[in-house]
């Protein structure tokens, strides 16, 4: 004779089991899922970059790599400042880069500490490819003021960075931050001293 | 099957197949799933393409295992270890010329027999489980395709590894995030390759072996379609071979694999000939700017997919970014994939095979075709290959044709899918036959 099946104390017991089962999977799950994330010496590897810009002239640009990105650093020449203030607002996507990243030291439109030096990601905001110099005015067509052209999908930029509007980029270049001091850049510590 | 008398374990004059099959249903399974298994005898060409999937893909395998012995997965090594097999391996610009060209005619391969699926109804009850395993099967393929790509890690693998990726972080809150974790580091480098190395050559191919029984099994429980996309198992029953199996049926072997083998042999002449005369075929197989070894600083004046992926690529470029978000051309991209996966619900047509649909299918479907092939070779060009609107389109966003051409074969692209309940409904069909029409 064989007891009737007792089926809530069987769901019970399957329960039991069941859940601190699914428990244990999710924990183990866990640590294969963390060895995914950058390791501690990828880490170490985002360290400030210091530049030094003795030797940099108006009109030149020099590239660094900082946390494996392009980062531009670029000595604007007084042509280029004036060009900058032309561009009416209605071209750009974010003329006063309120959407866009950058430290709260740099001035909006310019998109710098002082006026002629800017320091900014050579990223496009759209999917990532570094976008091509095109300083030169009239380089894309008459009304071109200089920047910068993404080949990928097209985005424009001008000398600050700040996008022109018909772009698939959704924001202006991305500035990182960084500190002047005197002849010295420093990239990934902020003038407002906070490292990134 | 089970009853049958010749399926008795111990028929057999060799005593080694009787020991066997006492042991493992060797005998059983040859028969349930070659010759006592019926296909429709009205196959055509369109046929070749799944057992010359299953062709190709065991040529990546055994390839791919043979490239595994020299490559090395390291940032500071690997464009120069696929160059030490192309030049000092014997016979290494073999393996991987085969390897690479064997890439691109997978994708060949299985658009062409997803297109068979589309034209017979192949995705319809009851085979929808079949399609969507097929599909997996696809999906899985395009991430083997996109993670085998970074591995020479030359310009073309670096920044369209560096696209595909950003790709994620452009999802609202997690996007960044979940970018940095699949890199695992803060840009594309030597933790990416590493991984992608690791999900390139085992983790996906053990998936994509599973997906490949799942849909054979699934195939084999229902029976194949065929071009009339009528169902022979509802048929008259009775052929040569069985008074129980379908009429229109023939035994998978030997009729299906003699098919199946001629297939193989034009087939491998194609390949040949790519192998040793076009392993490049003019950029489109192997890019150029995959000649140079990967440079984080510089972006080429010019990125593009390869071509298999150019049609979804254009796609993601013809959406403009919308609240400031370039989300919604990623969802487009997204969508214009898996979209496939309804497929079986979207069509309500009274017949599945397009030689019986009317006027109306054929002119939806038409339009698809054109629409991927054209947004194909839009995406391997520049926006600006159509040139651009004058000065009255100033008001648009850009004047780029090829942009707004995109936009419109992406419309295009889309009403095929989202339009099917309808027109496929209204269609004026012809008559189904009641048997497969070369009986």
């Amino acid at each position: 004779m064989s007891e009737p099946i007792n089926t809530s104390r069987r769901r019970t017991v399957i329960a039991a089991t069941a859940v601190p089962g699914a428990l244990t999977g999710a924990a183990i799950v866990a640590p294969f899922v963390a060895t995914l994330a950058p390791s501690e010496r990828a880490k170490a590897a985002g360290a400030p970059v210091e530049v030094d810009l003795s030797n940099l002239k108006p009109g030149e640009k020099k590239t660094v790599e900082w946390r494996g990105k392009v980062v531009w650093i670029l000595k604007r020449t007084a042509e280029q400042i004036a060009a900058l203030e032309k561009i009416p607002a209605s071209q750009l996507s974010d003329a006063e880069s309120k959407k866009s990243i950058q430290p709260d030291y740099v001035n909006a439109k310019t998109r710098s500490i002082s006026p002629d030096l800017v320091v900014m990601q050579g990223v496009c905001t759209h999917l990532g490819c570094s976008p091509t110099e095109k300083a030169t005015p009239g380089e894309l067509g008459n009304d071109w003021p200089g920047g910068f052209y993404c080949a990928c999908h097209g985005s424009k930029f001008d000398m600050a960075g700040r996008v022109f509007t018909g772009s698939p980029a959704p924001t202006n270049l991305v500035i990182p931050p960084h500190k002047i001091d005197g002849m010295k850049l420093v990239i990934g510590i902020g003038q407002d001293g906070k490292e990134a | 099957m089970a009853g049958t008398p010749s399926n008795h374990p111990s028929m057999f004059k060799n005593p080694v197949l009787n020991w066997v099959n006492d042991r493992f249903p060797l005998t059983a399974l040859i028969k349930t799933s070659a010759t006592d298994y019926y296909a429709p005898k009205n196959f055509n060409f369109w046929y070749y393409f799944g057992s010359l999937a299953l062709l190709v893909l065991v040529l990546q395998i055994v390839t791919g295992i043979f490239l595994t012995m020299n490559y090395k997965p390291d940032a500071a090594y690997a464009f120069g270890s696929v160059e030490y097999i192309m030049r000092d391996v014997d016979y290494g610009w073999l393996i991987r010329y085969m390897h690479s060209t064997g890439a691109s005619m997978f994708f060949v391969v299985v658009y062409l027999h997803m297109c068979r699926g589309l034209m017979y109804g192949s995705y319809r009850q009851p085979r929808e489980l079949t399609w969507i395993f097929g599909m997996l099967i696809y999906l899985c393929l395009m991430a083997e395709a996109f993670f085998g790509y970074l591995l020479p890690w030359g310009q073309m693998s670096f920044w369209g590894a560096q696209v595909i990726v950003n790709i994620f972080s452009a999802i609202p809150f997690i996007g960044p995030e979940l970018a940095v974790w699949i890199r695992g580091d803060y840009s594309i480098g030597d933790a990416t390759l590493n991984r992608f190395f690791a999900f390139h050559v085992i983790a996906l191919p053990l998936v994509l072996l599973g997906l490949v029984a799942a849909h054979l099994i699934a195939l084999h429980e229902t029976g194949s379609n065929n071009p009339d996309g009528v169902e022979i198992n509802k048929g008259p029953k009775g052929n040569r071979w069985s008074k129980d199996a379908p009429a229109d049926g023939i035994p998978f072997h030997p009729y299906y694999t003699v098919k199946d083998i001629f297939g193989v042999v034009v087939f491998l002449m194609i390949f040949t000939a790519i192998v040793f005369f076009l392993p490049e075929m003019g950029g489109y197989f192997l890019e150029y700017n995959n000649f140079v070894p990967a440079d984080p600083l510089k972006t080429p004046a010019h990125i593009a997919p390869v071509w298999y992926f150019t049609p979804y690529y254009s796609i993601l470029r013809a959406v403009p970014p919308m609240f400031g978000s370039q989300f919604p051309g990623v969802i487009g991209m997204g969508l214009s994939v898996m979209i496939f996966f309804a497929l079986p619900w979207l069509d309500r047509g009274a017949v599945k095979s397009i030689r019986y649909r009317g006027n109306l299918y054929k002119a939806f479907f038409a339009m698809f075709i054109v629409c991927f092939i054209v947004l194909g070779y839009l995406g391997v060009k520049p926006t600006s290959v159509w040139g651009q609107f004058g000065d009255w389109a100033k008001f648009l966003d850009t004047r780029d044709i090829a942009t707004w051409g995109a936009r419109l074969l992406t419309i295009g692209y889309f009403a095929f899918f989202f339009l099917m309940p309808w027109y496929t409904k209204a269609d004026k069909t012809k008559p189904e036959p009641a048997r497969v029409t070369m009986h």
